[in-house]
This record gives structure tokens, C-alpha cells and sequence, in this order.
């Protein structure tokens, strides 16, 4: 259905008044569209080496009221999972993520006492853990891919939520963030979502007074691990 | 669309003597002002970045047509649909025919002004669908079957015990003698309630921040996750949009990003961007089986080419009301439109009409404060004065002013009477207010009701102007 497709474009062309030629107009928009040129970016990540980059997200996510700890290795995340959870007092479950990335986590081995299941929420999962696309110093914004390997309901359904970060994931800007899609995607092609996730869900609706946990997870915590 | 913007002027008599109004209203003005000026001071290139967010806009606005093709094309790629609606009512009609052919019951909501304008709680409820706002302000707000009276904070009017009456006036399955004291424990039962109305919804709509030419992505920015949620969970997302949220890239949309919620909230960056961009893939694991976009035009294509083509730009923060002293006096319910504040009273009349809004363009002080901290650059009481030209042009104004005007224009064409007037009128001024302030003053009540006015001290702007150019030459 097209509705009133040609009626409304017919009236955009009609109202704007351009001396360009139709040909120069469509360059201009092809050539903007494909070349994804930067506009400026902050300057605040421009000059850090890796591990600065990483200092900062940290920072960033800890004033967003995440909680972060790093880890050497991918083999301590279940025990890292498991110390989490005990000391938020919180039940040992866990729905993981079908990534790759984590398939091979020492559950048995590193934290036994933990029960791990895979793939989406229907909303009954109290803890969520999943992987990343990367993770922006700039404001401590993590980029989520939707996918087989990233359900989305992960990300929303839990009251907590625990994302993996390793070091190589550790962007400076939102741009660099997306030019790593592109390479790994192929051009344009985008997830079904894109989650930038920075920070707990909060409201802050009733006399302007912030609480965490409105909607979506009630706290993020943040594993950022070395390669 | 239709308003109640021609009862500004008594709608503001009421708001200034309603006392629970006035109390939150004094807690917001302090807020989003303090922490807009912090995140501003945080980020060096922040004016830099309103600069290429204004030209960034602007380029899109000149390839519009270009830009919604392209947007079009990819959103059809990746097995989306596009509704072009011209006004409110075709938007309506397929949103009901998309609700219908699923046999949708509910319809869950994120927070979207522009469902706002096109009045769609109203219509699905009369055709047996139950919209369910899922935002926590909008949900109190449609409990009290009010309208938002601010686009980002859309409860901000209310008060926490108003909001604890609503809660046990609705919720009524719940214990009586629960502890609602804390504002906590009212997120708490909001998030409660409305968990299973996501899971259990039929279809899920949400209005876009963005519309992304490039990739056919919508974006939407919010903090409690009630969006994702909202468009996560149903058979179908539909997305409301209006045409000039495209943008050409990921790129441009970033940099309207980085001055978006330091504007709006204070914020580096909310909680939640989300990137959407059709339905669900075969190997996904979750996400809507279909996914709609109604592209609304509604009065915006009218705009282009006009001395209100720059209202175009906004990225709808709410930074002009934060920060406009009439909207902290009476509140957005005053305003009867469903955009209020500056950015409401440019855009109102746009899309309504200066004959059914007359005087709102009047709801200025032209401070300037609104212009000076928009992210956009946008010119607001250069367009506000814009309306006002026409509001006289098409005789819409009231006869005082009319007649006012005519009084004052007839002496300023006569100098040397207008400087005698001016000079008899401050001396009795000064007289009548007994060298102090004039507490009254006849046939302007409305004025002096609320401030007194300071005697005027000593001589006129033109005597003193007179003296200075001589002490120059000298």
C-alpha cells in the first residue's frame, strides 16, 4: 500500500524551491549516503592509546551507574558470574546468550552451583548474560547486536543484565563502532536492532527524581576481559 | 489537528492560582536547567557540534524527496513497508487496517508526540482496540485522561501523591493497605502492572527520533527500555513517523545524538538508542513478525520553502520550554495544543492554522533564552514574530491591541506630540505610583495583579539618548 505516496513527495518538490538540477541533487544525496564521512568527534578519546580507552569506558559506565570488573581471561567468567550474583544476593541462574563467543565457558568446572540455560526471555529470567558488538569509551555505551547468537529479549526482559566486553571490542566513538559493523556486516546491512545500551533503565518521570530499574534491567554489569 | 489554543489567555489565570501545578512546576524549572548547563560545560565541541547538527538538517531538508526514496528503498529491502499518510486522518485509517488484519485487542506504546497529534488513543479505543501507554509518564497521564503537558516529561505538571491517588483510584487488584510513599515503590508497581500488558500485547507502536536513508533503520531514544519492550515483544512494530526525521546516515544521526540528550535530560547519552530495521530475520530468535512505517506528513510539506522551513529541525528535546519563563509560569496545559512551549507555539500554528490559534504566537517574552540553547539553532522568536505578522495581517489579533497599536502609531508618526506625551506620562506615573512602585493602575489589572511596576526613574531612552549624542560631540 502507497497511500498517498506521490502526493506527498509531489508536494515536497513543489514547496521546496532549488536551483539545482535534478541530476546535481541526486549526486549530491548518493555521494552523502555512500561515503559515511565523519562529521567532527570528540576530541576526548582522539589521543588514547587501548588501555586509556578502557580507563574511560569504565569511567564513563561507572558514572551511568554500571558496575565493571576486569578479568584476564574468558575461562573467569563463571566464577566472576557467580561471586556477582552472591553478592547481589541474587538467585544462581542464568540465561546465557547463544554466542560463540561464550559457548565454551568453564560452568561446571569454575561454578557449579550455577544454572545456565540458552536463548531468548520469555520473562521469567532474573539474569542475563550476553556478548557485545563493542563498547564506546566516549560515554560508556554499549553497541548490541540483534541476531541467532543475540536475542534481543536478553537485553530488556532480566532485572539484571551481565554483557561481556573484551579489550579489542573498546571503541572511541559511536563512528568507530559503526565502521566495525560495516566490515563485519558487509556495507549497509544492519542487524533487525542495534542496541546502545548506556546504563541501567532508569525513569526519572515522577518529580524529576532518577530511579534505576523502571522498564528494563534494574543494574548492568559489565565484564570487560582481556583477549 | 484540532486545539483549544485560543483559551491560552484564561487557561493562564487558572494555571497561576492552581497550587499543586505551581509546586512541581517550581521543582522543574531548577532541574533540567542546571543539568543542561553541566553536561553543556562537560563536552568542549559542543557548540561546534549544534552548528553541524543545524547544517546536517538543513542539507537534508533541501534533498527531502531524495532522502525519503532512498529511505523508502531500504526499508522495503529489508522487509519493512512504508504508509505514506498525508494528514492525521489516513495515518488512523491504516494503522487500524494493520491492528485489524492481525486481530489485534491491545496495542502496546512508546512514547510518541506525534501519536499525540494525530489523537490516536482516542480513535483505537473507539474501535474496541485498548492502547496501553507504557512510558511511566504517559501511563499516568492516560489514567488521569489528561494530555502531556511537556513533550519529553510529559507528567512533569504532576506531583508524587497524585500520582499515589491515580495508582489506588486504577490498580485495584492490589492490596489496599500497600506502602505507596516512596516514589520508588510507584516505579515499582508501574513496572509490575505493565510487564505482562508487553508480553500480552497484539501489536506495539512507537514514534522515531530518526529515520536513518542509508541503512532503512528507525531510531528510538529513551530511558526506561519501555520502547524496546514496546517493540520487541509484539506480531507487529508500526513506527509513526513524520517526514522530516531522516536523516542521510549513522554518521549524521551520531552527531545530532551527541547534542540530543545533553539538551533534553542532561545526559551524555540515554539509557537506550535502538536501531531498528525490519522485522525479524529467519534465523532470529526474537523481535515482531512485521514491521510498518507511517510516514506522516500532515501540514510539514507546506512548511518547506516558507519563513518556518527551519522549524524542521527539531529533534523535539524540550531544552526551549526548560528553559522558557511563561511555560515555567502556567505549565503546557495552558498552551491547548499538543506541542507547547516555544517550539509549540512556532510549530502549532504551522500545522493548525493561525486562525484557530491566534494567540499563542503571543505566549513569548522574546528573551531569547529558547533560541539560545536549542541544539538545532533553531530561530524561534524570529518565527514566533512571524506569526504575529500574520496574526495582524488576517485582522486575528484582539481589538485592544489592534487599537493600542493604532493609539501608539499615531504618536510615534508624530515625534514632537510623542515626546510630550511621554514626558506628561512620566510625570504622572511617577505621581500616581508616589515615587515608588504603581501597585495599580487603571484598565491593566491583568498586569498589575501579578508584579508591581517600578516608577520610571528620571528621563526618557530619547532625552538621554539626546544628551549622549551631544556629550559625544563635545
Amino acid at each position: 500500500m502507497s497511500g498517498s505516496r506521490e502526493a506527498v513527495l509531489g508536494k515536497i518538490k513543489q514547496s521546496l524551491s532549488t536551483d539545482a538540477s535534478d541530476q546535481e541533487r541526486r549526486k549530491a544525496v548518493q555521494a552523502r549516503i555512500s561515503d559515511h564521512a565523519r562529521n567532527l568527534t570528540p576530541k576526548r578519546t582522539a589521543d588514547l592509546d587501548q588501555a586509556r580507552l578502557i580507563d574511560l569506558l569504565e569511567t564513563k559506565m561507572k558514572a551511568v551507574d554500571c558496575t565493571v570488573q576486569r578479568l584476564a581471561s574468558m575461562d573467569e567468567i563463571p566464577a566472576a558470574v557467580a561471586d556477582y550474583l552472591k553478592g547481589q544476593n541474587l538467585p544462581a541462574t542464568i540465561r546465557q546468550a547463544p554466542h560463540s563467543s561464550l559457548a565454551n565457558l568453564p560452568w561446571s568446572k569454575n561454578a557449579p552451583m550455577i544454572e545456565v540455560s540458552q536463548g531468548r526471555s520469555y520473562g521469567d529470567d532474573l539474569n542475563s548474560l550476553t556478548a557485545c558488538h563493542a563498547a564506546v569509551a566516549e560515554t560508556g555505551t554499549l553497541m548490541l547486536e540483534s541476531g541467532a547468537e543475540g536475542p534481543t529479549t536478553l537485553n530488556f526482559l532480566p532485572d539484571n543484565h551481565i554483557v561481556v566486553v573484551r579489550e579489542s571490542q573498546v571503541t572511541g566513538t559511536y563512528e568507530d563502532g559503526w565502521d566495525r559493523l560495516r566490515e563485519k556486516r558487509g556495507g549497509t546491512d544492519m542487524p533487525r536492532a542495534l542496541n546502545m545500551i548506556t546504563g541501567p533503565s532508569r525513569t526519572g518521570d515522577i518529580e524529576q527524581t532518577i530511579f534505576l530499574g523502571a522498564h528494563g534491567p534494574r543494574s548492568l554489569h559489565v565484564l570487560i576481559v582481556k583477549d | 489537528m484540532e486545539t483549544q489554543s485560543r483559551e491560552f489567555k484564561s487557561n493562564s489565570v487558572d494555571a497561576l492560582a492552581n497550587e499543586p501545578l505551581q509546586t512541581a512546576m517550581g521543582k522543574m524549572k531548577k532541574g533540567f536547567t542546571e543539568k543542561r548547563r553541566k553536561a553543556v560545560a562537560g563536552l568542549e565541541e559542543f557548540e561546534e557540534l549544534r552548528d553541524q547538527a543545524r547544517d546536517i538538517k538543513n542539507h537534508t531538508l533541501d534533498h527531502l524527496d531524495l532522502y525519503l526514496e532512498a529511505y523508502e528503498a531500504k526499508v522495503k529491502e529489508n522487509g519493512g513497508h512504508v504508509h505514506w499518510c498525508a494528514n492525521g486522518e489516513e495515518a488512523r485509517q491504516t494503522i487500524l487496517k494493520i491492528c485489524r488484519d492481525l486481530d489485534a485487542k491491545t496495542v502496546t506504546k512508546g512514547k510518541s508526540m506525534i501519536t499525540e497529534e494525530i489523537e490516536l488513543n482516542d480513535f483505537l479505543d473507539k474501535q474496541g482496540i485498548e492502547p496501553v501507554e507504557t512510558d511511566l509518564g504517559e501511563y499516568i497521564i492516560q489514567l488521569r485522561g489528561e494530555k502531556p503537558s511537556h513533550i519529553i516529561a510529559p507528567a512533569v505538571h504532576l506531583n508524587q501523591d497524585q500520582v499515589e491517588e491515580d495508582f489506588r483510584r486504577v490498580h485495584t487488584h492490589l492490596p489496599e493497605d500497600r506502602n505507596l510513599i516512596e516514589p520508588r515503590s510507584l516505579v515499582n508497581e508501574a513496572r509490575q502492572v505493565l510487564r505482562q500488558r508487553y508480553i500480552d500485547a497484539d501489536v506495539g507502536i512507537t514514534g522515531a527520533n530518526f529515520l536513518i536513508a542509508e541503512t532503512g533503520s528507525s531510531v528510538i531514544v529513551t530511558n526506561e527500555g519501555n520502547g524496546d519492550l514496546t517493540q520487541t515483544l509484539p506480531k507487529a512494530h508500526i513506527v509513526v513517523a513524520s517526514l522530516e526525521k531522516v536523516v542521510p546516515t549513522l554518521e549524521d544521526a551520531s552527531t545530532i545524538l551527541r547534542v540530543l540528550a545533553r539538551s533534553a535530560t542532561g545526559q551524555e547519552f540515554s539509557s537506550y538508542t535502538t536501531f531498528s530495521t525490519g522485522p525479524r530475520r529467519s534465523d532470529d530468535p526474537d523481535g515482531p513478525g512485521e514491521y510498518h512505517v507511517v510516514l506522516l506528513d500532515n501540514g510539514r510539506s507546506s512548511m518547506l520553502g516558507t519563513e518556518f522551513q527551519e522549524m524542521l529541525r527539531c529533534i523535539r528535546c524540550g531544552a526551549c520550554m526548560n528553559h522558557c519563563p511563561v511555560y515555567h509560569a502556567v505549565g503546557g496545559h495552558a498552551y491547548g495544543s499538543t506541542y507547547v512551549g516555544p517550539m509549540g507555539v512556532v510549530l502549532t500554528p504551522a500545522l493548525a492554522g493561525i486562525e484557530e490559534t491566534g494567540v499563542l504566537p503571543n505566549a513569548s517574552t522574546f528573551c531569547g533564552r529558547c533560541e539560545a540553547v536549542c541544539p538545532m539553532r533553531i530561530p524561534l522568536p524570529k518565527m514566533m514574530r512571524h506569526w504575529r505578522e500574520k496574526e495582524f495581517e488576517k485582522h486575528l489579533s484582539p481589538a485592544s491591541s489592534r487599537y493600542g497599536i493604532g493609539f501608539w502609531a499615531f504618536f510615534a508618526k508624530r515625534p514632537s506630540l510623542y515626546r510630550w506625551f511621554v514626558r506628561v506620562n512620566l510625570a504622572m506615573l511617577k505621581l500616581w505610583g508616589k515615587g515608588d512602585n504603581v501597585r495599580f493602575f487603571p484598565f491593566k489589572d491583568g498586569w498589575t495583579k501579578y508584579r508591581d511596576l517600578p516608577v520610571p526613574e528620571g528621563k526618557s531612552f530619547q532625552q538621554l539618548w539626546k544628551e549622549r549624542q551631544k556629550g559625544d560631540r563635545n
